[in-house]
């Protein structure tokens, strides 16, 4: 991984460590995920923050055995995918997480690389 | 409209060849294309190829012209990049321009190699077709993401580790006498159960291996074989192409695979046929749920319904609907790069009857070929017929 500032992802993940996570959401109330400039679905530029719900819910999830490099050390990890509102977030979650368990988002790090990544908990 | 004919099909043996360059990989390929074609070299207007990771396996970029040139080719040559659907789409800007009369014998093929990285580096290689920021950074490998649609299908519809070890164990029966394939070598629900997890609930056996190997096709007008009195019997009569968002995240389904059902409907629209129609398939089985995926969004089954196909024997090879007569990605290989024109190759030959396994279906006259590229954000499809 490249150590440049990605603009828009870094701040979101600042936010979100912050307890202020958020998502971009266009006139039509479609959510997306920065950086963006135009809304992925109807092309909306109008895009303005929104608070990210404090709750999100499992929608699928894996246990990594076989780990690319940067996650060596981390695995056995799990990956998840949460859905929060209108947008859905991929983060390593606690080990115990199953397809409808609540989790709220927190910034954890990669124990390989130190590298911040986005962590579900389960609430 | 002219009708684009396969004149000519080739490829190396797929498997591990880390000590062997991209582009000898490509010209050997293109050599057996070019000698089952009876095309001149010197009548080949253009080269399209598929490669995905060259830069990151060999340093390489700007495949185009080093192919050219590695197939004995004077001609512009383009380099497609859809991840692993990168020679699926080489082939359908080739049918397009075949059509469009802007040519009237062109090259496509694709290579990869990828085993000189090793499994920790190709693993790395290969996630680079995921969403870098939202995905690669949460620890997503392409095994972990085809485990996240599985979870996610068993969880909509049901299915079970067992249904898909029968995929895998299908797929490798295929294989057994297809000289081209990586396995060749039967393996039994147990051992596909028992072998190590990679990403649950996927296991070793439920993954395609890390594979070298290229792939290469002759395609010419209809004009242009009957000038030349071409021995060309297959046509590609439907191509389709299909997009979803880029992360899994972002798509409106976890256990579908729309860009692909989108790629099925153009494709069989433009031949005139529907799924009942087609009587053999290759599709893109990188894992064995991405099999089911596949069945479900060609049509042949409803979603849902796909995940006991080959426990049910209707895609094995004695079936009603033979699925991956070649052994499929998960045992003839899967050399990303090469993998689209790969199944064009082995289902001229399944139809022409000339493939090893051709006498599973000694009256087919209609195939298509499914080639997904990530998460299957990119997609194309392909009706083969038999025309003549």
């Amino acid at each position: 991984m490249s150590d440049h500032e990605n603009a828009g992802y870094d701040e979101w993940l600042d936010a979100i460590a912050g307890g202020d996570g958020y998502f971009l959401e266009c006139g039509n109330g479609h959510g997306s995920l920065p950086p963006r400039r135009i809304c992925p679905e109807c092309g909306a530029t109008d895009l303005e923050t929104t608070p990210l719900p404090e709750a999100g819910t499992v929608e699928t999830y894996t246990v990594v055995h076989v780990a690319a490099p940067s996650f060596a050390d981390d695995v056995p990890y799990t990956t998840a995918v949460a859905k929060f509102g209108p947008v859905r977030l991929t983060g390593v979650a606690d080990d115990d997480v199953e397809v409808g368990t609540d989790v709220s988002v927190k910034i954890g790090e990669s124990e390989t690389t130190g590298d911040r990544l986005l962590r579900f908990e389960r609430r | 409209m002219t009708g684009v004919r396969i004149a000519g099909v080739g490829l190396t043996h797929f498997g591990k060849h880390p000590e062997r360059t991209g582009r000898d990989l490509f010209a050997e390929a293109s050599e057996h294309a070019f000698a089952d074609s009876g095309v001149s070299h010197d009548d080949i207007e253009a080269l399209y190829y598929g490669n995905f990771m060259g830069e990151l396996a060999e340093h390489q970029g700007h495949q185009g012209p080093l192919m050219a040139e590695a197939a004995g080719v004077r001609a512009p040559a383009t380099r497609y990049e859809s991840a692993c659907a990168s020679s699926g789409v080489a082939i359908r800007q080739a049918v397009k321009d075949v059509r469009n009369g802007e040519a009237d014998a062109l090259l496509v093929g694709g290579a990869e190699r990828m085993n000189n990285l090793g499994t920790a580096g190709t693993t790395e290689a290969l996630a680079i077709a995921a969403d870098d920021l939202y995905e690669v950074r949460a620890g997503m490998t392409f095994p972990g993401a085809y485990a996240l649609m599985a979870r996610a299908y068993f969880d909509e519809f049901g299915g079970s580790r067992e249904d898909l070890a029968h995929i895998a164990v299908k797929n490798h029966e295929h294989a057994l006498p297809n000289e081209h394939a990586q396995f060749q070598n039967e393996i039994s629900i147990e051992q596909a159960l028992d072998a190590p997890m990679i990403a649950e609930p996927l296991g070793l056996f439920d993954a395609c291996p890390i594979t070298d190997g290229a792939s290469a096709a002759v395609l010419v007008s209809d004009e242009y074989a009957e000038e030349h009195g071409l021995d060309a019997p297959v046509s590609i009569t439907g191509t389709g192409q299909g997009g979803d968002r880029m992360a899994l995240q972002g798509r409106d389904y976890l256990a579908r695979s729309p860009a692909a059902e989108e790629a099925a409907e153009e494709a069989y629209a433009e031949a005139g046929i529907d799924a009942g129609d087609v009587d053999v398939a290759e599709v893109h089985d990188c894992f064995t749920i991405a099999e089911v995926l596949a069945l479900e969004a060609l049509d042949f089954y409803a979603p849902g319904e796909a995940i006991g196909a080959a426990r049910r024997g209707e895609t094995t090879r004695d079936g009603d609907r033979p699925i991956n007569l070649s052994g499929g990605l998960k045992a003839k290989g899967h050399p990303v790069g090469a993998t689209g024109t790969s199944q064009l190759v082995e289902m001229t030959r399944i139809l022409r009857g000339d493939h090893p396994n051709s006498d599973s279906v000694p009256d087919a006259k209609t195939g298509v070929t499914h080639n997904a590229g990530g998460t299957v954000a990119s997609a194309t499809v392909h009706v083969l017929e038999v025309v003549s």
